[in-house]
Formats: C-alpha cells, structure tokens, sequence
C-alpha cells in the first residue's frame, strides 16, 4: 500500500513484543531529526508516508518519516496527510486528532489498547478518515461514557472498516455532521445494560450515513438520538442486550436492508417524524418486553417490504399516526401487531400475516387505523367474483385475544381447542371484537 | 412374564387385522400428507396435526378402546379360566392395545413426514415433541378406556361415558380453565394455572408441543414462573414427566379395577 501526492508524516506506536521493542529504540534515535525535518516540509512536499515500528528500511524511503509513538506523529502531521500504522500493538495515552483531514490508515490491523483505563482515539478535526485499526479492551467506567473512537464537533469524519472489541461504547458520534460510519465490525463484551454501551452512538449528529456494520454484544447496537437526516443500510446488529436499534428524536432518517435479530429488547423508535424503513429484518425478539420493532409517538412515517418473523410482539404502535405500513411479512411471531388505542390513521395494506399466535391485538373496541387488503392465514372466506380479494371481509382480532389482552394468564390456552370454539362462535355472532375488519382480504398470498 | 407375552401376541395379531385401526393410520396419513400437498409450510402443518393429534388420538383411544375391551370380554375370561396370573394378563391385555394404536399413530404422521423431510423447513424439535406426546397420550387414553370400559357391563353406557370424558377432556376442562381465569382474574394465577394444566393429558401435550412451536408468544406472557416454564429446558421437561405419569395412572387404576372384579 503506497499513496502518492499526500503530505508526509509517520508513525509508530510502543510495540507489545520484545523484539519490536528493540527497534523502537533504533528508531527513538534516528527518527527525531527525521521528523523535525518532515515538520518543516510537511505542506511543501507531496510525499509518500509509511511508519514503524518495521521502519528501518522504510525510513529510508524518500518522504516517509518514522515515528516512536502514534501520538507524536497525529500532534506532527501537517493537515491532509496520510499517517499509516504498521501492526503491532500500541498502549499509550489517548490519541487526539486536532488536525483537519488526516487520514489514519492502518496495516495489517494494528491494535489500539486501551488496557481496561482509557479512551483509544478522540477525533476533534473535519474530515478526519480512520480505516483499518483494531481497537481493543476500552475497560467499564461508569462515570464517564467511554468510546474506543470518539468523534467531537467534527463534520465529515470517515470511520471506515475498523474492529471494535470490547469497548464501553465502540463508535460515539457527538455533535458532529455528515459523517459516513461503513463496514465496521464491532463485538462487545455482552455485559449486562449498566455495565455496558452502546455500537455506534450518535448524539446530535446529523445527516451521519451508517452502512455495512456488523456489531454484537452491547448495550444498543446502535442508537440515535437527536440526529435528523440520517441514514442507517445493510447493517447488522444482533445478539445485543438491550436495543439492535434505538432511535429516539431523529426526524427524516431513513432505514434499509438492515436485520437486527435476537437483541434483548428488539428494535425502539420513538418520537420521531418522517422516518422511512425499508426492507429491515426485524428477528427473533423474544421475551415481555421485547419487539421486533416497538414505534412510540412516531407520525408521518412508512415501513414497506420489512420482515417480522420470531418475535414475541413483531410491530407495536403506541401513539403513532399517519403510518403507511404496506407489504410487510408478519412471521411466526407471538403477536404480529399490537395496535394500542391511541395509534391512529395509520394504513396496513399488502401485508402477509401467517403462523403467528395472534395477527392483530389491540386494548380498545375503537380503532381509528385501517386494514386493507392484506393476506390473513386465518382468513376462512370465499372469493365468489374472482377478483382476487374474498367477499366476506375479515375480522383479524380474535376474541380469544381479546381475553388474553384481558387476563394475560390464559395465554396458556392458546392454540386449545376451546380457544377455536371462542373464535367460531365471535365469527358467528361478532358483538364483542373491535369493528377492525379487513374488508378486501387477499386470497392469495402476495409472497 | 409368559403369559404377558403370550396375551399381548394375542391382542396385537387381533388388532394388526383390525380395519378400524387401519383407518385410523390412513386417516392420520391422509391429514398430514393433505397439509403438504395443499402448500402448507412446515409450521402450519405442525399446528394442524397438533389440533389433529389433541382431538383424535384421545378419541380413538376412548372410543377403540372401550370397543377393543367389550368385544375380547370372552378372550379374557377363556385366560382367567387358566392358570395365568391377572397382573400380566392384564398388562398383556393393556399393551394390546396400546402398542399397536401408537405404533398405528407413529406410521400414520411418519409416513408423511418422512416423505417431505427432505423439502419442507420442519420443526424438528416440535415434531419430536408431537410424537411424543402423541405416543404418551395414546397411552394414557387406553389406560382411561379400559378403566371404563372395566367398570361397567353396559356397553352403551361404556361408551358414552368414554366420549363424555373425550369431550370433557378436550374441551369442557379447558372451558371451566377460561371461567376460572376470568373469575379470578385479579389473583395470581400463574402458579394454579400451571397446576390446572398438569391435571390434564390433553392440555400438557399441548403445552408440551407449545413450548417449541409458539415459544415467542409465550414468552411474551410478564409472569416469572411462565418464563421459567417455557424459556428454558424445564418446561418441556416437566410436560414430558408429567405426560408419563398420565400414562401410568389410569392404567393402575384400571389394574386395581381388573384385579377385584367378579367376571
């Protein structure tokens, strides 16, 4: 790997290993006149950087200057050069990034140690690039919300194609905008929620495109909150102990391809305008208080084309209105949808319900949301006219849901036979399920 | 021992002529191999033969059963009258019967099952459990059969005491659950509710088969016992217990029933 026409400077970190320790030595006393001379020429040459610590012979190489410590070379680097980390492992103190559009590269995944003390890399410069480091064992503070990598007020920063292992929090965003977070891999330690943080966290960071990351193990995979205008694709985040996605005053943010699967508590989007999700999975969300995707005080929003299957409740509305939920596959989950009373206006339309518990639930006889040609497992109807959609209209709460909603214990009747001997006769004599019907159910299944 | 084996080669080579329990199978069969064939998934058939299995296993148990004891009235009197002791003409009479409506359960969803292994995305854990808990009811089912069929003479009301205690069984119990639970639906109820449904072969086979295939819905009920109940190994493992002591029983009570009568 070698860059042509960037700014020069090098470094090195302190090397774990004996052997690489010798050579920090070496480099300790050749490299200072080199870098005081690269200092001065830094913005006058375009020049190719590489840096230690297996730099005796690449400080030879005309342009490169070799550094002892990654601090000294990010405090030396004139703005827009390219520092390249050699593998290796690097204890210092934390590294802060105060210049503007540095590029640190790593090579052959050399490893930031944090040691359980400390913050690895803070980043409080604009377009600032962090590629291809591994960033380790930030320890638990439960004083401050420490990050492996911070970003701070920055715009345009690039963290891209890093790992993360056990850290506090692995990525923090504050305050900065336009940032793009891509093909990180991030495994926590899976402590428990008080003692553990979160994948990729931004705070007030608008407009930050979050695609391809993988993260498991923390607290919420990933979390948003007041960061309008963003982005989250193809992102995976599993196996975490409280949220795979928690998002919280973010209007306008949009959400594709992404697949959260078995996180404690599911997916949580609350009080947000204009969000757009598409084509997400959203897996195997098991237990009371867990959602496949639970949406509190969301308006305007749209999620087409997303999966629910395995989850204990796969979509939950609480004070959502004006949704447009359409072609959605509702899965094998506890309960598809839960619908409380004050979610209102929204639009159900194409979606497929099948092999769930209960396809819808709600805790009010009035609903004020409309279902509308959508396919039902449980539909018993007729399609006389042929046109594709059956002539009775489908009613999807069940009475026997209406009792569980009731008293939650007779849920351990569910699938017995009494429980269809209820559901026969509401559909025979239908005075006690909501007026909620389906009047043009599909007949057959649009996947 | 002998005569054990001796009665039950008797009650099986008898029943393994029988039509009835070979359309018993077939229908079975034709149930599970019908769900594939109209486009089922593999989840969807598993809850129909689950439904399947809770109404008609019991059934045919009862009403086969009874049936089975009042037609080989004169068999058992022909061994009484020899020097065989009760105990294992009794069990040989009990296996009998027992043995082949399993074995004509287990071929009847096998089959099926087998042939669309290789196709359908099964749930091989709820399967499992099926089977078991279709082989255990049956069990529990021909114990109750005999215990009332050896109780009164008359076979009329032999055999509608055997479908009233289908229909209670299968339904009326659950019914009187749901009264219960809205009656009392301010108490804690977890604890009596998990009891309740142990006192019913029915409902624990269904639990049992419940605990793999609807494990999200359930685990979404708050209650703690619940959560110990179906989020670990101790759900499935309890209903297993509990479905063997439902087989046993009966067929005590149908024993000691056996073992005083007057023929």
């Amino acid at each position: 790997m070698r860059t042509e026409g960037c700014g020069g400077v090098c470094t090195d970190g302190r090397p774990a290993v004996r052997g690489a320790r010798i050579l920090a030595v070496l480099l300790a006393l050749g490299a200072a006149p080199l870098a005081a001379h690269a200092q001065a020429h830094a913005h006058a040459h375009a020049q190719v950087t590489v840096m230690a610590p297996p730099a005796a012979s690449a400080s030879a190489r005309p342009g490169v200057v070799v550094y002892a410590g990654l601090a000294e070379a990010v405090a030396a680097a004139a703005p827009g050069s390219t520092i390249r980390i050699a593998a290796g492992t690097y204890r210092g103190p934390t590294v802060e990034v105060r210049t503007p559009g540095l590029s640190i590269i790593g090579e052959g995944w050399p490893t930031l140690d944090g040691e359980g003390q400390r913050e690895l890399l803070v980043v409080r410069a604009d377009d600032v690039t962090v590629r291809g480091l591994r960033f380790v064992n930030t320890g638990v503070s439960h004083m401050q919300d420490r990050a492996a990598l911070r970003v701070i007020e920055s715009a345009r920063c690039r963290i891209l194609e890093n790992r993360f292992r056990d850290a506090l929090f692995a990525i923090y965003l504050q305050k900065s905008s336009g940032c793009e977070v891509r093909g990180n891999e991030i495994i926590g330690a899976s402590r428990d929620e008080t003692s553990n943080g979160n994948g990729i966290h931004l705070w007030y960071s608008p407009h930050t495109r979050v695609l391809d990351n993988r993260i498991r193990g923390q607290r919420d995979g990933i979390y948003f909150e007041f960061s309008r205008g963003s982005e989250a694709r193809g992102n995976r985040s599993e196996g975490n102990r409280r949220y795979g996605l928690h998002f919280m005053f973010s209007d306008s943010c949009r959400y594709e391809r992404n697949t959260f699967r078995a996180n404690g508590a599911g997916v949580a989007v609350m009080y947000s305008k204009g969000v757009t999700m598409v084509g997400n999975g959203f897996l195997d969300a098991k237990g009371s208080a867990a959602y496949g995707l639970l949406l509190k005080e969301i308006t305007d929003g749209a999620l087409t084309g997303n999966r629910f299957a395995g989850n204990s409740t796969g979509l939950y509305l609480e004070g959502a209105s004006r949704l447009s939920i359409a072609d959605n596959d509702f899965v094998e989950n506890g309960w598809a949808v839960r619908l409380m009373a004050d979610a209102e206006d929204s639009r159900f339309v194409g979606n497929l319900f099948r092999g769930n518990g209960f396809d819808v639930a709600t805790n009010s006889r009035t609903l004020r949301s409309s279902f509308d040609g959508n396919w039902w497992d449980a539909y018993r109807g007729y399609d006389l006219d042929r046109d594709g959609a059956g002539d009775v209209p489908h009613r999807p709460v069940r009475l026997f849901a209406l009792v569980v909603e009731k008293h939650p214990e007779a849920l351990i009747l569910l699938r017995a036979p009494v429980s269809a001997v209820l559901d026969g006769a509401e559909r025979v004599f239908p005075v006690l399920t909501p007026a909620l019907a389906d009047p043009r159910p599909l007949m057959r299944a649009p996947r | 021992m002998n005569a054990l084996v001796l009665v039950l080669r008797a009650g099986v080579r008898d029943l393994a002529r029988n039509r009835w329990l070979l359309a018993y199978a077939i229908v079975l069969g034709a149930i599970a191999e019908s769900l594939f064939f109209f486009g089922g998934t593999g989840n969807q058939v598993l809850l129909s033969l689950l439904n399947a299995t809770l109404l008609l296993v019991p059934l045919v148990a009862l009403v086969f059963g009874t049936m089975h004891v009042y037609a080989s009235r004169e068999f058992v009197e022909l061994l009484l009258a020899q020097p065989l002791p009760r105990r294992a003409v009794f069990a040989g009479l009990y296996l009998g019967l027992a043995l082949p409506l399993a074995a004509a359960f287990v071929v009847g969803l096998g089959v099926p099952l087998a042939l669309h292994a290789a196709s359908s995305d099964a749930p091989w854990r709820a399967l499992w459990y099926l089977a078991c808990a279709g082989v255990l009811l049956t069990a529990a089912f021909a114990g109750i059969a005999m215990a009332i069929a050896l109780r009164t003479d008359d076979r009329l009301r032999g055999m509608a005491v055997a479908l009233g205690a289908w229909f209670v069984l299968t339904i009326g119990y659950d019914a009187a659950v749901l009264a219960l639970v809205s009656a009392f639906g301010d108490w804690p109820l977890e604890r009596p509710l998990l009891g309740l449904m142990l006192g019913n072969p029915v409902d624990v086979a269904r639990v049992l088969v419940l605990t793999a295939l609807d494990a999200a819905a359930l685990l979404g009920y708050t209650g703690a016992l619940f959560r110990r109940a179906f989020g670990t190994a101790l759900g499935p493992v309890l209903a297993i217990a509990a479905l063997m002591l439902w087989a046993v029983v009966p067929y005590l009570f149908a024993r000691r029933r056996f073992l005083r009568r007057d023929f």
